[in-house]
C-alpha cells in the first residue's frame, strides 16, 4: 500500500463549538502529527497525540485570544508549551489556526525549517512565544509573563502553560509554582499532562511526583482533576478558570488532565515506549486509518 | 606618567545598584527580580524607589532567571541579580536556553564575584563564570573596573537590546575613572600609552595594572600600555591586534581562573590575527578560601606584583632572552626584589 502525505490547507476558527466539532479538530491535529513525524523520521509521537483534545479546545474554543495575522498582537493571551518535546502538536495547532501554511508541517525537524525539533524563537515561526525544551523553564517563563500582565501592566491577559508530568520532577517547576501561588496569579492556568508516562517508564516508578492535587493546592493553586480526553470536562474547567480570573479570585489554577499517551492510535495507546519515537510507514498508514474514522 | 589618580574607594556593586535606581525613573519598562540577597547586591536601591516594579522570588535563582525572561518576552527590561556563584552557575541552563537562545532582554547582575568576596570562602568565590558566559552566543559580557564604570556599564546594558551580564564585586575598591571617561560597550579604553608591553586587564585588576605599569616605568624605564577591557564579549579585537602589533607582547590580568577568561579571549584573538607572547595573570586553576580580600589577592597572585613580574617575563620572551627553566625562579626573585 502506498502512502502519499499531503496536508490539506484547512483553517479552524477560534470560537465556541460543540464537543463533536472539537473531536474532529483534535483528530485532524493527530493526523498532522502522524504525517509530520513520519516525514521527519524522528520526534515525539505519544505526548502530542495525548494532548490533542486539550489543545483543540484551548486554541479553537474561544479561550485563548490570539490573532494569526498579527502574531505579536499586544492584547493576545499567551500559551507556553513548557514540554517543548511536544512541539508537533503546537506546530499543527498553529498551522490550523492560520499562522502559517499547513504544508510547512512537512518540514518538521528538517534542515532550514522553522519547525525546529524543539520550539526555537530564533527561527521566527509565527505564534511561538518562547524557546522551550529544557524541561521546567517554559512554565517558569509563563509565570513571569503572568506576573508581567497582572502585576506590572495590570491588564486582563491570560497565560496558559502545559507541562508534562515527568517534567514535574524538575525542581524549577516547584519554584515556579511557589511564585505563582505567592503572587496569586489568577490569570495563570497551568495544565499538567498527566499521562503517567516518561521516557524510562511510568512516572510513579521512575520518580513519583504524586500526590499532585495536594501538592499544587499546598502551593496555593485551585486544582481541577479532569479527564483530558473528555471535551465536556475540558470546556467546563477552562470556563471555571476564566470565570475565576474575571472575578479576580487571587489564585492560579492548575488543571491536572488525566490523559493517555498516544491517544487515538490503538497501538500507541498508553505506551511509554512511544514517548520519543516516530511511526514508520506501515504504522503511519494504520494510525491515519484509525484517525480518519 | 601618571594618568589616573585614585579618588577614594567605593564598591562596584554601588555603581550597579545606584544605576538601576536612577534608570527606574526614566525607564518605566524596567523591572527587577530579587532572590533574597537584595541588600547585598544593592538591587535594594531600586526596590526602595520603585517597589511596584520589584519582585522577590526567594532563593530560587533558576526560577528568578526564567521569570525575568517571561517579563522580558512581555515587553519589559528585566534585571536579575544575585551572587555570581548563583546568578551564573545555578541558573546556567536557564541562561543558555531561555536568556541567550531566546535573545531575551534580560540583564543579569553577577555580584560578589571573584576572590575578593573574602571571608565567605571558596563556595562563594566565583572565579569561573567568564569562561562559561563567554561561550554563550548572543550574550554581552562586561566587567567594569571601578564604581563609576560599573554605573555607566549598568546603564549601557539596560539601554541596549538583548541579554547581558555584568560582573562586579563586594569590597570597596579604588575609584580612578572620571565622569568624562568614555564607556562604549565593546570598545576598550587605553588608560596608559606605551609600546614595550601591553597589559590588558578587567575589573579589579585594572587598577593593579596601572600600579604595575608605573613600577615598570620607575624601575626599568619600561613603557607599558594599559588597556581596560571592560567588555569581555564582544571583545575589542582591534585594540588587541593593535597592542600585539605595536607592543609585541601582552600580559592579561583578571580576578578569574587563568583558563577561559580574559586571558583566553585575548589569546584567541592573537592566535588568529597576530601571535605574540602572552602571560596570563589570574587564579592558577585552584579554589580560593576564607580571608580578607587584600590577603587573598596577595596569596593568589592577583596584585600589581604578579603583573609586573609577568610583564618582565613577557618582554624577555619577546626579545628571545627568556629561559624557560629560569621562569619559576625568576618570578619568585622578581617578587622578592619588590
Ligand atoms: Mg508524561
Amino acid at each position: 500500500m502506498d502512502l502519499k502525505i499531503e496536508f490539506e490547507e484547512k483553517i479552524f476558527e477560534n470560537k465556541r463549538r460543540s464537543p463533536d466539532e472539537f473531536k474532529i479538530i483534535a483528530n485532524t491535529l493527530r493526523q498532522d502529527i502522524i504525517k509530520s513525524l513520519l516525514l521527519a523520521g524522528s520526534g515525539h509521537s505519544g505526548g502530542p497525540l495525548g494532548i490533542a483534545d486539550l489543545m483543540s479546545v484551548l486554541y479553537f474554543g474561544g479561550y485563548l485570544n490570539y490573532n494569526p495575522h498579527e502574531p505579536d498582537w499586544k492584547d493576545r493571551d499567551r500559551f507556553i508549551l513548557s514540554a517543548g518535546h511536544m512541539a508537533p502538536i503546537l506546530y499543527a495547532v498553529l498551522a490550523r489556526a492560520g499562522y502559517f501554511p499547513a504544508s510547512e508541517l512537512a518540514t518538521l525537524r528538517k534542515f532550514g525549517s522553522r519547525l525546529q525539533g524543539h520550539p526555537g524563537l530564533d527561527v521566527k515561526l509565527p505564534g511561538i512565544e518562547t524557546s522551550s525544551g529544557s524541561l521546567g523553564q517554559g512554565v517558569s517563563i509563563a509565570v513571569g509573563m503572568a506576573m508581567s500582565h497582572k502585576l506590572v501592566d495590570k491588564d486582563s491577559k491570560e497565560v496558559y502553560s502545559i507541562t508534562g508530568d515527568g517534567e514535574l520532577q524538575e525542581g524549577i517547576c516547584w519554584e515556579a509554582a511557589m511564585t505563582a501561588g505567592t503572587y496569586g496569579l489568577d490569570n495563570f492556568c497551568w495544565i499538567v499532562d498527566n499521562n503517567d508516562c516518561q521516557i524510562d517508564g511510568r512516572v510513579k516508578n521512575v520518580m513519583s511526583v504524586y500526590p499532585l492535587k495536594e501538592k499544587f493546592e499546598a502551593f496555593g493553586f485551585t486544582v481541577f482533576e479532569i479527564d483530558g480526553h473528555n471535551i465536556v470536562d475540558i470546556i467546563a474547567t477552562l470556563d471555571k478558570f476564566t470565570r475565576f480570573h474575571a472575578l479576580r479570585k487571587g489564585k492560579p489554577v492548575c488543571i491536572i488532565a488525566k490523559t493517555f499517551m498516544g491517544n487515538g492510535v490503538s497501538f500507541m495507546h498508553d505506551n511509554y515506549k512511544w514517548h520519543g519515537n516516530p511511526p514508520n510507514k506501515e504504522q503511519a498508514i494504520k494510525a491515519l486509518e484509525e484517525l480518519s474514522k | 606618567m601618571k594618568t589616573y589618580e585614585k579618588k577614594g574607594d567605593k564598591a562596584t556593586r554601588n555603581g550597579f545598584g545606584e544605576a538601576l535606581a536612577e534608570l527606574g525613573d526614566v525607564m518605566p519598562e524596567l523591572v527587577v527580580i530579587g532572590a533574597d540577597v537584595t541588600g547585598s547586591v544593592l538591587t535594594s536601591f531600586f526596590q526602595e524607589k520603585h517597589p511596584d516594579r520589584f519582585f522577590s522570588v526567594g532563593v530560587a535563582e533558576q526560577n528568578a532567571t526564567t521569570v525575568a525572561v517571561g517579563m522580558a518576552l512581555s515587553g519589559k527590561v528585566a534585571v536579575f541579580s544575585s551572587y555570581s556563584a548563583f546568578s551564573a552557575f545555578r541558573n546556567a541552563d536557564q541562561l543558555r536556553v531561555s536568556v541567550c537562545y531566546n535573545e531575551a532582554n534580560v540583564k543579569i547582575g553577577g555580584a560578589h564575584s571573584g576572590i575578593t568576596v573574602g571571608p565567605d570562602g571558596a563556595t562563594h568565590q566565583s572565579l569561573e563564570e567568564l569562561a562559561f558566559l563567554r561561550a554563550l552566543p548572543n550574550l554581552t559580557l562586561v566587567s567594569p573596573c571601578d564604581y563609576l564604570e560599573a554605573k555607566k556599564a549598568t546603564k549601557a546594558i539596560c539601554e541596549m537590546a538583548g541579554p547581558a551580564f555584568i560582573r562586579f564585586g563586594r569590597p570597596a575598591v579604588p575609584m580612578f575613572t572620571n565622569d568624562d571617561t568614555p564607556f562604549i560597550l565593546g570598545k576598550a579604553n587605553i588608560l596608559r600609552e606605551g609600546n614595550d608591553v601591553a597589559i590588558i586587564a578587567c575589573g579589579l585588576l585594572v587598577w593593579q595594572a596601572l600600579l604595575a605599569a608605573e613600577k615598570l616605568q620607575e624601575v626599568h624605564g619600561i613603557n607599558a600600555r594599559v588597556i581596560n577591557m571592560h567588555t569581555i564579549k564582544p571583545i575589542d579585537v582591534q585594540a588587541i591586534v593593535d597592542a600585539s602589533l605595536e607592543c609585541k607582547c601582552i600580559v592579561t590580568a583578571e580576578e578569574h581562573q587563568v583558563h577561559g577568561g580574559l586571558g583566553g579571549a585575548v589569546a584567541e584573538v592573537t592566535a588568529k590575527n597576530s601571535p605574540v607572547p602572552i602571560e596570563i595573570v589570574g587564579m592558577k586553576d585552584t579554589f580560593g578560601g576564607s580571608g580578607e580580600p587584600f590577603e587573598l589577592i596577595e596569596k593568589y597572585g592577583l596584585t600589581w606584583k604578579e603583573i609586573y613580574a609577568s610583564a618582565l617575563v613577557a618582554i624577555e620572551r619577546k626579545n628571545g632572552t627568556f629561559n624557560k627553566i629560569r621562569q619559576v625562579k625568576d618570578i619568585a626573585s622578581y617578587h622578592e626584589g619588590l
